[in-house]
């Protein structure tokens, strides 16, 4: 902190908490409220039931659940995957090809440019036809997910890796590893808390996705905000909220298995 | 057993030419010092040998095998940096497994090699510690010991020392002594700025500036008989004073110099002549410089004076004198005649 007499620190907390509880934390304080509710009296929720949670924990919000987890869990693997992969590839063009370089940075960059319904409308237009025809099944969804973060984990892999002191490389290949033996033993080890933040980011994107989801999703294939969406359209405020809130901890509890993966790789 | 030999190697970032046309021979077991000010080439020849600079041209051969066009992890060099370069990931044996499992090393074999490396650097008792746990000299050690492991027959050392400081720097400057003498079908080039490391550890000193070979030669050679101006005052202190050439010696200022001739330059023509302050004496002598004292420290051991003749600072280390004369004094310097260098005028000094 750079303030330093006490009156000053007050002020700042007190700046900070006017801004911070009613935008960040108030919302998600009336989801949890409104989720173990009955009915409103004027602006706050009130009864108190577990009904909403024990509607989420069985049927069709359980299979949501699933369905989210396993999405994002497809998606985020595939785009760590590929965007490590492409981060790497354009790092190695850097010498040789610069502009061919730049131009799959650019590739990578337009899902995030491109609102993403028209990613998902692209993907439907793409993959309705015979021989890619995805359309109506699970695939379409997670390839969908998977466009629309890579572009995160290539981001993120990129700037991990122009930060990475290329002195390990150059010592491990001097010691006689080949570029292979150097990228499994020293680069990627060496990337592991990146990777792991950016596994971390690409999930939560994908289990928030919405918009593209929309446009794709098979009727055996519904993930959980989809449903959250369904419910509170048809006036199911209560039981929606209890599914935010699902939604909510489940991301947040693999969000903080991975940080705790990435402390113990950079404590190292 | 093999040297390294550059032959003709230039080097060129963009338009900019770093090392200009470099000829050098290490032979099989020597340490050659590449000694130069920052930004000469030193790094950049020591990274052609590596294989992380390309030449323009030009071929780099280690032994008489031809790598110019080998990538790094086939030359089969050791190296060592300034920033160590452990692996943050792998405990310190694992560090020094590293080459010997990269090469594929019979698996049995590794942990004899990497108790030897270890043993050798005397970081037997660190073993299984991270590199963040260890002191830098401790790093530097385990640096070393990872790149002896794998028995290279070339060793690179780029500044090994320059992260330590000094007392710690003439400890290890020992230790790589000492490990040179165990070692001694490796063959090492060790780059520094430091001359006392290179005096020190160096069979033969290259000298670089700008880009460019200017020297080469053991150790007392470029001390005792420096071939230019350059290397004159880069390898010890010199004085450097312009004279006129004439028959049998040289003229400065006035002052006829009774020096012996240089092959390269003629009578008549403008030279350098190289003292080495602590050549000069007090007193009139042989070949005597008279001027008015201007400076005058005392260094413990010595004296350091600094006398202006003919408008020319010339400096002089004496032993530590008992009644020094006082500044402004008339002084007179005096110097044996095989002491002094003729040396041809530089054009542009680096
Ligand atoms: N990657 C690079 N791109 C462009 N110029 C470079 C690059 N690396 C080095 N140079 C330039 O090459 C010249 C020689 O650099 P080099 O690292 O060989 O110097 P050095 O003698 O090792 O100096 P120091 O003692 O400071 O380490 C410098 O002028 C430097 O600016
Ligand atoms: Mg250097």
């Amino acid at each position: 902190m750079l303030v330093h007499s006490r009156p000053a620190r007050w002020a700042v907390w007190a700046a900070f908490a006017a801004v911070f509880l009613p935008v960040f934390a108030l919302p998600f304080l009336v989801i949890v409220a409104a989720s173990f509710a009955t009915g409103w009296s004027g602006a706050l929720p009130s009864g108190a039931t577990l009904a909403h949670y024990r509607d989420a924990a069985r049927g069709d919000a359980l299979d949501a659940l699933v369905t989210s987890l396993l999405t994002a869990l497809a998606a985020s693997a595939s785009a760590l995957a590929v965007g490590t992969w492409s981060a790497l590839a354009v790092q190695a063009l850097r010498t040789r090809a610069r502009r061919l370089g730049r131009a799959v940075d650019t590739l990578f960059m337009l899902p995030v440019a491109v609102p993403s319904v028209v990613v998902g409308l692209s993907l439907l237009v793409a993959f309705s036809r015979p021989p890619l025809l995805l359309n109506g099944t699970p695939t379409i969804v997670v390839l969908a997910h998977a466009v629309l973060v890579t572009a995160f984990a290539h981001q993120s892999v990129t700037a991990a890796l122009s930060r990475l002191d290329p002195v390990y490389e150059q010592a491990a290949a001097s010691l006689g590893a080949s570029p292979a033996h150097v990228l499994r033993r020293v680069k990627l080890p060496l990337l592991l808390p990146s990777l792991s933040a950016a596994a971390g980011l690409c999930f939560a994107l994908s289990m928030g996705e919405l918009s593209a989801t929309m446009m794709l999703y098979p009727p055996d294939w519904l993930p959980l905000p989809v449903t959250v969406f369904a419910a509170t359209d048809r006036g199911s405020l209560f039981s929606g909220a209890a599914l935010a809130v699902v939604l909510m901890g489940a991301t947040l509890i693999v969000l903080t298995a991975v940080s705790r993966i990435r402390t113990r790789a950079s404590y190292r | 057993m093999s040297g390294i030999t550059f032959e003709n190697v230039t080097v060129a970032y963009g338009r900019t030419v770093v090392l200009d046309a470099l000829d050098l021979t290490v032979r099989p077991g020597e340490v050659m010092a590449l000694l130069g000010p920052s930004g000469s080439g030193k790094t950049t020849a020591l990274r052609a040998v590596a294989g992380f600079v390309q030449p323009a041209s030009g071929r780099v051969l280690i032994g008489d095998r031809d790598v110019t066009a080998l990538p790094p992890h086939r030359r089969g060099v050791g190296m060592v940096v300034q920033q160590y370069a452990l692996f943050p990931h792998m405990r310190v044996d694992a560090n020094v497994a590293f080459g010997l499992k990269a090469r594929k090393a019979p698996r049995a074999g590794i942990a004899a090699r990497v108790a030897e490396a270890l043993e050798m650097t005397g970081m037997t008792a660190y073993a299984r510690r991270y590199p963040r746990e260890l002191s830098g000299g401790q790093q530097q050690r385990v640096a070393i010991a990872r790149a002896l492991a794998v028995r290279p027959d070339v060793l690179l050392l780029d500044e090994p020392l320059s992260a330590l400081d000094a007392r710690l720097r003439s400890g290890m400057l020992a230790e790589l002594a000492r490990l040179h003498r165990e070692l001694p079908d490796v063959s090492m080039l060790y780059v520094t700025h430091d001359q006392v490391e290179a005096l020190t550890l160096a069979d033969r000193v290259a000298v670089m500036d700008s880009a460019r070979l200017q020297d080469c030669g053991t150790p007392h050679d470029l001390y005792r008989r420096p071939r230019s101006e350059f290397t004159a005052s880069f390898v010890g202190d010199a004085n450097l004073l312009p004279v006129t050439v004439t028959e049998g010696g040289a003229d400065f200022a006035g002052t006829r110099l009774d020096v012996p001739p240089a092959g390269d330059v003629a009578p008549g023509a403008s030279a350098t002549l190289c003292v080495r302050p602590h050549l000069l004496a007090l007193g009139a002598g042989p070949n005597t410089l008279r001027g008015t004292l201007t400076e005058l420290q005392w260094r413990g051991a010595t004296h350091r004076l600094c006398v202006d003749v003919a408008g020319h600072r010339v400096k002089a280390d004496v032993r530590e004198l008992r009644e020094a004369p006082p500044l402004g004094a008339e002084v007179a310097l005096h110097f044996a005649g095989e002491d002094a260098v003729l040396l041809p005028t530089g054009v542009a000094r680096g």
